[in-house]
């Protein structure tokens, strides 16, 4: 047997990297043919034998008890088989749980369908079941639900106010949780005796995650294999599965839950529905299997959202513009329900703890509120409060520098934090980053291609120009110890990964994580390539199935490829390390002088002797007698890893040139510059996308997307006529570039990139928009900026700034 | 967000469509190109029980050029007239096709269904208004008739049109060689938040009259007489009269405001837009 | 309530003709989807904005989900499985989608190939100005568009040299 001749295609892929190596290069993705053939399979895709479809009777007022479900004229449409209510399924809630002592967190649970009190306009209340989903439309219009109501909470000011309704009576006040995480000792001294305090208060719009996959899930029982088989689109499978089957009152091990092809996700389901337990029973109850896909009216406002947030925010300056501490008061609206597993904890712990950011902050305080109030529900959506407070710090700074006649680059120069590892005010120990060094390239960049110049030209002739720049991290693989210090329950963290070599030397790897459009199948697989030199085409991941997968935390807060791609790493050493026994052996050389290398493993002292991977499996599984003694048959392994201390900081900085139309006050971009370091690139093509995709999300927070409610509570941007994503036209062309500061503790040295470019933009278009209003005197803080704040700034309409 | 059940009828002519309209009564519909009924159908805002589908009477869809004039039959589609010729003096007809929707919906929609519809800032109702158009309409029975647009559309979404009253085609009598359509929208595509459209009456750089149309100040698109009378009180044409065209025109309206845009935007928008399609008219 | 009325259809798709029985209201979309198992072709907001759904009708792209299937009678609807080559060899538009990232989840991909396969056999030398201008018909979550724009004039590209090569 000669080494390496064993099997002819193992050729190398395009874009293959010239050190030898599959991270770091750009290969096209794995996923991608069956997603461009239509050959792929999203939950709608599934049909299966009797399958029925189902539609929510939903609240049609914001807050009331609910006096009476009449479901008998339901019954009587054409095509309709069931129809249920809270009392006919009798559900468990979904209880979101925090460690926390009750003054500062109250427990709230959220019923599957409600049951005497609604508290959202698009509350399930009942499920029709029926054979195809316009029949089931039809049978929810037939439903007869009568209301006793209530005035509804729809603001922070309605909600705090001394009379206020309670949406949970456990709260009379509305608080959810009130918690001051850090308040250092003398921080009013040093706000007064400060030479320079400023001041920001924002507001930020509710915005929705919005993949363009609605949430959806097909539920019904296996009698062959004695499961009840739940096919949805989460980026958390084994969640779910404890979740509905708690719910259900059933054991975890007669659930199944099957992720297929996810169009999408950014957070919105990472959370467990309640629509998808509802419809799981409801397949129970009639024996057939039941589809239920959310139709956009109820993803815009039935499901869950995000983002409402309110900052004030002020920091003490010395006159070189060092920042000598920051005292900050968020509030976050977090609608009807807290969330599983994060609770409605997720956005104010999280401003709380990452508020100081890139900077080195002496002194702190934070309190963080989230209130109740009677709208859909909230969910973590990417970047979850980074947005909203990196966009506050960063104004901070602005100000300052203002206030003080210094250059804002200046001001964030002095501040950032340049030696690693650094423990801030907030307890947080932040590993190394290039903050200083991507600010710097960012500015040269911008510089260089003329944008200032073209800034002073456009000025004579009258039009309107602003740049703008950001600079912030972003917290990234979260292990449990990270976690904890939310004190979550439930807490998430580690990731396993099983590897398993089959007999013709290809390897299926799983992981926890759940890939919905971030390319682990193809970034994994060139990770486990590389551990054990096999061509890309012999890796396959397996995710998102809770019967093959043995146990995951899912996808969310950039935690893949830190966390489950050292995992998946680990497992593939592992295996490696098996190979390397069997080929020693069957060499009949000691074990170290073997490598891999190949699809095999190859003698040190001459590399022409070796084994193909296919020879050592056929002898660990055809011809195992062939094994040492102490040798199990097969070529399996597996690992865990969790993340280390604080996790891992990505960081970047952003760079925008706007203009103001002075005859619309539209916001046009010109020029979008990202510098990024995520530490090692497992696929610089999938970063760059992963951080183009962010940023058009951020652009559409600042200046597009808003969840809008009547003074009833009813939605009022409930289609993309009125919730305006923005198309191809709004966002900019952007140029990337890359920083590599490698993580000490992954397997590859990689960072998560999922998130930052979301956190980053917000902050940067509102730098650059304010940077444009300058000679008006006027700031805007609140987002999304419309059109008419703009103009009314440039027209001399409206108050300037204090 | 799925359509309410209803019966479906494919038309064979333009007298079988009409007659049949008219004997099942006002819950009959024309179905032409569907882009503005289906979505209402799909919320469910809709519910017809008869749907007549036109979409097959190909003798309405045709573009007709005379020596000083255009007819463009009901069933073309805004993708059809963009990309037509259309004879000197009607470049903004072809020009403004671009303002509706996205590509995918003007392959599809059509003028008839858009004038039917009359959306306030529908850009066919603008030209037909801008531009003094005749909307000839068949009944039942075989009767025609002929609606002069500036007394076809009566408010929100309403129009003379009686219920059996099928759009045939829309004519336009005389060229507009110095005319111009231009709006505002925060996003590429969508239905405009002001439009302004003028048809200037200009020779060597001299105004002596024209009309100003707008979209979206009110129910129905409008005709602004206090614009036009500075117009048609002649000045060279430059900006100081395009300002106080457009200064009348802002005056002269009241646009319904919201959170996101009140009343003295929008009315701003106005004045500036009607600037800019001045502009744009003259450069022609 | 009484039934809905049901309609007899032929329809021709990718070239092959189908009959099917279906409610008057059942959208093309559905129709493609679900009774003849065109899966390719999504559904993200049923009221024309997303552009998930287009499909090419003879020949232009269209909203299949603000047309009822009754309405695609006698004409020739095309769906992304109609691109790739019977081997399932990927044609030069989906070449240069995944060369480009031009997709992440894919969810939205169908439709951009749809619209870009419509626009691009109409207008083969269109600039990347007009080339974003008609990838706004659609919107995307997960790419900021950039290189979707990319995928496409690359495509445009490629096939004006191979045109100019053969010339
Ligand atoms: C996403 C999106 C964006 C859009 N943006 C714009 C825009 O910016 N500007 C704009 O103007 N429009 C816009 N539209 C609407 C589009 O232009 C429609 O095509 C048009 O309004 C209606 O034409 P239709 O042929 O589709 O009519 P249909 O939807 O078929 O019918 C509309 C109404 O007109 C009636 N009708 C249709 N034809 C006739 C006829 N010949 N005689 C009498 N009644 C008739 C129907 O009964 C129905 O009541 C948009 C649509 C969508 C989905
Ligand atoms: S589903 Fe048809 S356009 Fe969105
Ligand atoms: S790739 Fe996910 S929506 Fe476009």
């Amino acid at each position: 047997m000669t080494f390496g001749t064993a099997t002819g295609d193992g050729e190398r892929g395009a874009g293959f990297r010239v050190d030898g190596t599959w991270v770091g290069a750009p290969v096209t993705r794995k996923e991608d043919p069956r997603l461009l053939t239509g050959g792929a399979r999203f939950v709608d895709d599934i049909h299966l034998p009797r399958m029925l479809h189902a539609a929510f009777v939903r609240s049609t007022v914001a807050s009331g008890h609910v006096t009476s479900v009449d479901l008998s004229r339901v019954l009587e449409v054409p095509g309709v088989v069931a129809a249920f209510t809270a009392e006919d399924l009798d559900l468990g809630d979904i209880t979101p749980r925090l460690d926390r002592p009750p003054e500062e967190y109250t427990e709230t649970s959220m019923p599957i369908l409600a049951r005497d009190r609604v508290r959202f306009v698009g509350e399930p209340v009942a499920v029709v079941l029926a054979e195809d989903p316009y029949a089931a439309e039809d049978g929810i219009e037939a439903a007869d639900v009568t209301y006793d109501v209530t005035p509804p909470v729809l603001s922070e000011e309605q909600a705090l106010a001394p009379e206020a309704n309670a949406v949970h009576e456990q709260a009379p006040g509305n608080v959810l949780l009130d918690v001051s995480m850090f308040a250092s000792d003398g921080i009013d001294d040093v706000f007064a005796e400060a030479p320079c305090v400023v001041q920001v208060h924002t507001r930020t719009g509710r915005q929705n995650a919005l993949p363009l996959e609605t949430r959806g899930v097909v539920a019904g029982w296996d009698s062959r294999a004695e499961q009840l088989l739940v096919q949805t689109c989460t980026q958390v499978p084994h969640q779910v599965r404890t979740v509905l089957a708690g719910s259900l009152g059933m054991a975890e091990s007669t659930v199944r839950v099957l992720v297929p092809d996810m169009g999408g996700g950014f957070g919105i389901k990472c959370v467990v529905g309640r629509e998808e337990i509802a419809v799981a029973a409801a397949s129970i109850r009639v024996r057939r299997p039941v589809k239920w896909i959310e139709d956009r009216k109820d993803a815009l406002s039935a499901s869950f959202l995000a983002r409402e947030q309110r900052y004030d925010a002020r920091a003490a300056f010395d006159e070189t513009g060092r920042i000598l501490g920051l005292d900050v008061d968020v509030l976050c609206d977090m609608g009807a329900y807290s969330c599983y597993p994060f609770t409605v904890g997720i956005e104010p712990l999280m401003a709380s703890s990452e508020m100081p950011g890139v900077y080195r902050v002496p002194a702190y305080r934070v309190r963080g509120r989230a209130i109740a109030t009677n709208k859909a529900p909230t969910a973590p959506y990417r970047g979850v409060s980074r947005p909203q407070h990196v966009m506050v710090m960063e104004r901070l700074v602005e100000r300052a520098a203002r206030e003080l006649g210094l250059d804002p680059l200046e001001v964030r120069r002095r501040n950032l934090i340049t030696v690693f590892p650094y423990t801030g005010v907030n307890n947080v120990t932040y590993d190394p980053g290039s903050y200083l060094e991507s600010l710097n390239l960012c500015e040269r960049v911008i510089a260089d291609e003329g944008w200032y110049e073209t800034r002073r030209a456009a000025a004579d002739q009258g039009r309107v120009l602003g740049i703008g720049y950001s600079c912030f991290n972003e917290r990234t693989g979260y292990g449990s110890d990270a976690f904890a210090k939310r004190k979550m329950q439930a807490v998430p963290g580690f990731d396993i990964s099983e590897i398993r070599m089959d007999t013709a030397g290809a390897v299926v790897v799983t992981t926890g994580t759940m890939s919905h459009g971030q390319s682990h199948e193809t970034t994994m697989a060139q990770i486990v390539a590389d551990k054990l030199g096999l061509p890309l085409d012999k890796v396959k991941i397996q995710q998102g199935d809770t019967d093959r997968v043995a146990y995951g935390w899912g996808s969310f807060a950039s935690r893949s490829i830190t966390i489950g791609g050292t995992a998946v790493a680990l497992a593939a050493g592992n295996l490696g390390g098996k190979l390397l026994d069997l080929g020693a052996h069957l060499l009949e050389t000691p074990r170290d002088n073997v490598e891999l290398g190949d699809e095999g493993v190859r003698q040190r002292d001459d590399p022409a002797r070796g084994l193909s991977y296919r020879d050592i499996a056929d002898v660990a599984y055809l011809k195992s007698h062939l094994l040492p003694k102490e040798t199990e048959p097969g070529l399996q392994a597996s690992a865990s890893f969790d993340g280390v201390g604080d996790g891992t900081f990505s960081n970047a900085s952003h760079g925008v040139v706007v203009e103001l139309h002075r005859d619309t006050g539209r916001v046009e971009i010109l020029r979008y510059v990202c510098v990024e370091d995520c530490g090692v690139a497992i696929n610089p093509q999938v970063v760059d996308g992963q951080a183009r995709g962010g940023i058009a999300q951020g652009i559409a927070g600042a200046l597009f997307e808003k969840v809008t409610y009547d003074e009833n509570g009813e939605p009022s941007a409930a289609s993309f006529l009125d919730y305006k994503v923005p198309t191809a036209c709004e966002i900019p062309d952007v140029g990337m570039h890359h920083i590599e500061t490698p993580c000490l503790f992954t397997d590859n040295g990689a960072k998560g990139a999922g998130e930052g470019g979301t956190i980053g933009a917000p902050a940067a278009v509102l730098n650059a928009v304010n940077d444009a209003l300058r000679p008006t005197g006027v700031e805007l803080n609140d987002t999304p900026i419309t059109p008419q704040q703009v103009f009314d700034a440039l027209t001399g309409a409206l108050e300037v700034a204090p | 967000m799925k359509p309410p059940p209803f019966t479906y009828h494919r038309a064979r002519d333009v007298a079988g469509a009409t007659d049949l309209v008219a004997e099942l009564g006002e819950d009959a519909k024309f179905l032409a190109g569907g882009q503005s009924l289906i979505p209402m159908m799909n919320f469910r805002l809709a519910r017809p029980e008869h749907l007549i589908d036109i979409g097959r009477l190909g003798e309405l869809s045709f573009v007709d050029v005379g020596p000083e004039s255009l007819r463009v039959g009901s069933l073309s589609t805004h993708r059809a007239v963009e990309t037509a010729d259309l004879g000197a003096g009607f470049e903004v007809v072809r020009d403004t096709m671009r303002w509706i929707g996205h590509l995918p919906i003007r392959t599809k929609g059509t003028v008839g269904g858009s004038l039917a519809h009359a959306d306030a800032t529908a850009e066919w109702c603008l030209l037909a208004v801008l531009l003094d158009a005749d909307i000839v309409v068949a009944g039942a029975g075989g009767r025609r008739r002929t609606i002069a647009a500036s007394e076809a559309f009566l408010g929100f979404y309403t129009t003379v049109l009686e219920e059996d009253e099928l759009i045939v085609e829309v004519a336009f009598g005389r060229p507009a060689p110095h005319a111009a359509v231009t709006e505002f929208a925060e996003r590429k595509g969508d239905f405009a938040l002001v439009s302004a459209a003028v048809d200037l009456d200009v020779s060597s750089g001299t105004v002596s009259g024209g009309r100003v149309a707008l979209g979206g100040v009110g129910p129905a698109v409008v005709r602004v007489p206090e614009a036009e009378r500075v117009l048609h009180a002649g000045g060279r044409a430059g900006t100081d009269l395009f300002e106080t065209c457009a200064q009348a025109a802002a005056q002269a309206v009241e646009p319904p405001g919201d959170d996101d845009a009140g009343t003295g935007y929008r009315k701003a928008l106005v004045r500036n837009l009607v600037v800019r399609a001045c502009e744009e008219a003259v450069a022609r | 309530m009484t039934e809905p009325d049901k309609v007899l259809l032929t329809l021709k798709v990718n070239d092959a003709v189908h009959e099917v029985a279906v409610e008057a209201r059942r959208t093309l979309a559905d129709t493609l989807r679900h009774d003849l198992e065109l899966t390719g072709t999504h559904v993200a907001c049923e009221h024309g904005v997303c552009g998930a759904c287009t499909v090419l009708v003879d020949g232009d792209p269209a909203r299949s989900c603000l047309m009822f299937a009754a309405q695609a009678e006698g004409s020739e609807i095309r769906t992304v499985e109609s691109l790739a080559g019977d081997d399932g060899s990927l044609s030069d538009l989906q070449t240069a989608f995944s060369a480009n990232h031009g997709l992440q989840c894919g969810f939205c991909t169908p439709g951009f190939l749809m619209l870009a396969e419509g626009f691009l056999a109409e207008r083969p030398d269109a600039d990347r100005e007009e080339i974003r201008e008609v990838v706004s018909s659609n919107l995307c979550r997960c790419t900021g568009y950039q290189t979707i724009v990319d995928s496409i004039q690359d495509c445009a590209e490629r096939r004006r040299n191979a045109k100019e090569a053969s010339a």
